[in-house]
């Protein structure tokens, strides 16, 4: 059973429903406090949603700097899966573990809606159990998640009705080598029929079997 | 400051408010941040480098935002 960290910030507060939906997974899941120097051991990293730091300065600018952040880049660099979920993905991405940057949405809504995306890719830690095209409807929750980027990012999944005026269609993108992800969605979100979709649960166990056969490797 | 090219939601609904106000030959807004702080030094120079540094790592988001260093000695 694979290990996953759940990283805290001050201001997350998607952490328990991620949690929540590994374990519900089979994932030994458990919380990791922004302040500590490691993982303790986890197999992969889970970056949830919320509002780190009171997204001062800029959403994940300070967050990006937290101690847990030196080990987080660790296990990137050792080609662990990293996952990071809209709060998550701007840390990422203002960590330069994924290419782009989050500017705020078109028509300065705070967009808290249903969206269907597409996988573009199936090669990423976050995409291995889906199948490329497949259309997966999961939810967004956030102000600042209009994507733009310098480089052509490895595009893992698109919006299909473009929500916030993202650059093309860009719900989520990976790193070079796949393994670290961000996303604006929040497959924890739709990882039951009960909360109106199970679609997320796809991408939550490609999470969990990137980790078990990396801990195999 | 968000740099040209990147388009700048917070600019338009200002320059877009503009005209209700009387204001109809406003174009071009822009919003971006301000930051004022003391910093000692030996000299401007020292002290310009080392904001830029700050900036560049980071105060400013060099992937979307522009930033200009200004210092009153």
């Amino acid at each position: 059973m694979p290990k996953i960290a759940v990283v805290v910030f001050p201001g997350s507060n998607c952490e328990q429903d991620v949690v929540h939906a590994l374990r519900a997974e089979g994932a030994d899941a458990d919380y990791a406090w922004h302040g500590d120097d490691d993982l303790g051991g986890a197999d992969g990293v889970v970056l949830p949603g919320g509002f780190a730091h009171g997204d001062y300065l800029r959403t994940g600018a300070i967050a990006r700097f937290s101690p847990v952040m030196h080990a987080v880049r660790s296990l990137a660099d050792e080609g662990k899966p990293v996952l990071g979920i809209c709060n998550g993905f701007q840390i990422l991405a203002e960590a330069h573990l994924v290419p782009g940057a989050l500017i705020k949405n078109e028509g300065l809504r705070f967009l808290c809606v249903w969206t269907e995306v597409t996988v573009e890719d199936t090669g990423t830690i976050a995409t291995r159990a889906c199948e490329k095209g497949q259309r997966l409807r999961i939810p967004i929750n956030h102000y600042e998640g209009n994507y733009r980027a310098n480089v052509e990012p490895r595009v893992a999944f698109r919006y299909v009705d473009n929500p916030n005026g993202a650059w093309q269609n860009i719900a989520g993108v990976s790193n070079d080598a796949g393994n670290v992800v961000g996303l604006m969605p929040h497959p924890e979100r739709a990882s039951h029929e009960s909360l109106g979709s199970a679609d997320g649960r796809t991408v939550l166990t490609s999470l969990i079997e990137s980790c078990r056969l990396l801990q195999r490797a | 400051m968000l740099k040209p090219g990147i388009s700048d939601v917070q600019g338009q609904v200002v320059e877009r408010s503009l005209p209700a106000l009387g204001w109809e030959n406003v174009s071009g807004v822009r919003v971006g941040k301000h930051l004022e702080f003391e910093i000692e030094g030996s000299s401007v120079e020292s002290i310009r480098e080392q904001v830029e540094q700050m900036c560049e790592r980071f105060l400013a988001n060099t992937v979307i935002e522009g930033f200009r260093v200004d210092i009153d000695a």
